[in-house]
This record gives structure tokens, C-alpha cells and sequence, in this order.
């Protein structure tokens, strides 16, 4: 399916929920989705008969600044051959997304990197932990407002 | 001056003090703590192979910290890191040495500014003796790098403090 048929069949399916379809003029054509609904329409493209997107190429977190958070997940669809990026905005004060790990077992650990970067709570992830930086690190450094701390158990951190 | 310094003909009598004595079995056996962090590691283990031979200098890997004399630290030293790397100084028996390899480990490299997760320098957790320049070196800096450990143990004494 071409990207505009894929967003045209999810706009009948979810309506309201599909905030925004950027379709023409860019590489990667994006739909932008309620944070609410991203679970539900996760397993929709993977098991439409016309989607089957069974491939969560990357998800990833955004600090778009101005207090708003992003997901972005790029898909595709191994038997298909077709992509399609979709994303979802929540903002800084209530930064949580549903989990997509059940759908696409990969985003397990990709949520845990954006949970330690970005603090976005996934609602529903089995062991949302963080990935890469230790248990007690304060903040989330690749938020915008992130200051580094002086100190981390004793060390100086700053140059 | 050689390390042994009197010889006497057709017999098994050599004379020395025991500060040149210890010092010469020390630097030539010198066993390395094993592991490595980054891509600098690549370079170390690249000078521990064939082409590079660090046997010659007596430096072997050792798995354990309990067995080894020095400790290259090669590469990023990550805050998660430090207090293992620390620990892993505070396990090895003494006399110990530390050799700094790359620029990360002497002072954060690249990551000297937008780092928060890298220690700026592995001296700011434990002491080093040599820093090796490089981004990697390469294993001919490293090599220096531990001759100019040797030539600091050398001039070790037993009853003088040396710095």
C-alpha cells in the first residue's frame, strides 16, 4: 500500500484519534496519532491484513522543547514492503505513552533507552527500567532542560 | 649501568642491592589487569598480539585483579564504570600500577564538555603513574607508555619515598 491508502484506511478505522497525515513533499510520510490510542492502532498495523507492519525499524524519543515530549516509531512490513512512520506528542507534565512492547517485542528495550533519556513513562511495559545510565543518575539528559549534576556519588562530573 | 650490576666471572655469584633487585623482577613481569572499555582497547589488545608482542615486556593478561600488577585503563570511563573501576583498584595487591590510555581516560576526550556520563579523567577516581596521549594510540604509544612505567619502577627504593 502506498502511504497515502495506508493513512486514508487508518483514518476510517480510528478517526479522531489520527491528529495529523503528512503525506507529500517529505521522505519519510508521517501520521501523527493521540498518545492514547497508540497501543491500539500498534496492533492494528500489525495485524491488518492490509498493513501486517510486523517490523518496528526504531522508536525513538524527541524533546521538541516548549514543554512537549514526541515518540516516533518508523515501521515496515517485511511482507507488504511498505513503511510508514507514525508519532505521538504528550507534554512534559504528564509524559506517558502505552506500550507498545507487546505488539513488537523490540520496543521493549527501545522504551527503556527513551524512559532514560527522556523520562516518557511507557504505561504497561514489563520492566521499564533504565537502559544505559545508572539506576540513581538524576534527570534525563537528552531533555532540553537537563542540567548536568555536579556531582554524581562523590565524582565530579563537570570538566 | 646494567640492571644486575656485578658479575663475577665462571660463577653464579651476582651482586646488586635488593632495591635493584626487586625493582628489575617488578618491571620485567609486569601482568596486566585485563579488560578494556573502548576503542582504545582495540589497540591494546592489538599490542598484546603477535605483531606488537607485549609478552617480550613480561606484560600477560590476567583476569583478576588479585593477580595483576597494572591496570590500563583503556578507553571512556563512564560514571556507571568509575566505581568499578575503582574497586577493581582497590582489589589488586600492591606494589599496583595505573596506566591512563587515550585521551578519555586521561580527561574525558570528546567528551570533555557534553559528557554527563563520562568521567573527566580516570584521576579523578584513582592515581595514575603514565598517561598515554591518542586518540586511539597506537600501540607503539602504549608501548612507551609502559617503558616509561618501567623506567618510574626502576628508580623505586624500598627505604626512599619517590613520588
Amino acid at each position: 500500500m502506498s502511504p497515502q491508502e495506508i493513512s486514508e484506511k487508518l483514518q476510517s478505522q480510528f478517526g479522531a484519534a489520527i491528529l495529523e497525515a503528512k503525506i507529500e513533499g517529505i521522505i519519510q510520510p508521517y501520521i501523527k496519532v493521540a498518545s492514547v490510542n497508540v497501543n491500539d492502532l500498534a496492533l492494528f498495523l500489525r495485524d491488518d491484513a492490509d498493513m501486517q507492519f510486523d517490523y518496528l525499524m526504531c522508536l525513538s524519543g524527541i524533546d521538541y522543547g516548549k514543554n512537549v515530549l514526541g515518540v516516533v516509531y518508523h515501521l515496515s512490513s517485511m511482507t507488504k514492503r511498505h513503511k510508514i512512520t507514525v508519532k505521538t506528542d504528550v507534554p512534559v507534565e504528564k509524559a506517558e505513552v502505552p506500550s507498545v512492547a507487546d505488539v513488537w517485542p523490540t520496543a521493549n528495550w527501545h522504551e527503556r533507552e527513551a524512559y532514560d533519556m527522556y523520562g516518557i513513562v511507557f504505561t504497561g511495559h514489563p520492566d521499564l527500567r533504565r537502559m544505559l545510565l545508572p539506576d540513581d543518575y538524576p534527570g534525563h539528559p537528552l531533555r532540553k532542560d537537563f542540567k548536568v549534576p555536579e556531582f554524581y556519588q562523590g565524582m565530579k562530573v563537570p570538566y | 649501568m646494567g640492571l644486575l650490576d656485578k658479575q663475577f666471572n665462571n660463577s653464579n655469584v651476582i651482586i646488586t642491592s635488593l632495591d635493584n633487585l626487586l625493582n628489575w623482577a617488578r618491571l620485567s613481569s609486569l601482568w596486566q589487569m585485563q579488560f578494556g572499555l573502548a576503542c582504545c582497547a582495540i589497540e591494546m589488545m592489538a599490542a598484546a598480539a603477535s605483531h606488537y608482542d607485549f609478552d617480550r615486556f613480561g606484560v600477560i593478561p590476567r583476569a583478576t585483579p588479585r593477580q595483576s600488577d597494572v591496570m590500563i585503563v583503556a578507553g571512556t570511563v563512564t560514571l556507571k564504570m568509575a566505581s568499578r573501576i575503582k574497586r577493581l583498584y582497590d582489589q589488586m595487591s600492591e606494589p599496583r600500577y595505573v596506566i591512563s590510555m587515550g585521551s578519555c581516560s586521561n580527561c574525558g576526550g570528546p567528551y570533555w564538555e557534553h559528557g554527563y556520563h563520562v568521567l573527566k579523567g580516570v584521576d579523578r577516581v584513582i592515581p595514575v603513574d603514565v598517561y598515554v596521549p591518542g586518540c586511539p594510540p597506537r600501540p607503539e604509544a602504549l608501548m612507551e607508555g609502559l617503558i616509561k612505567l618501567q623506567e618510574k619502577i626502576r628508580h623505586e627504593s624500598l627505604v626512599k619515598k619517590t613520588a
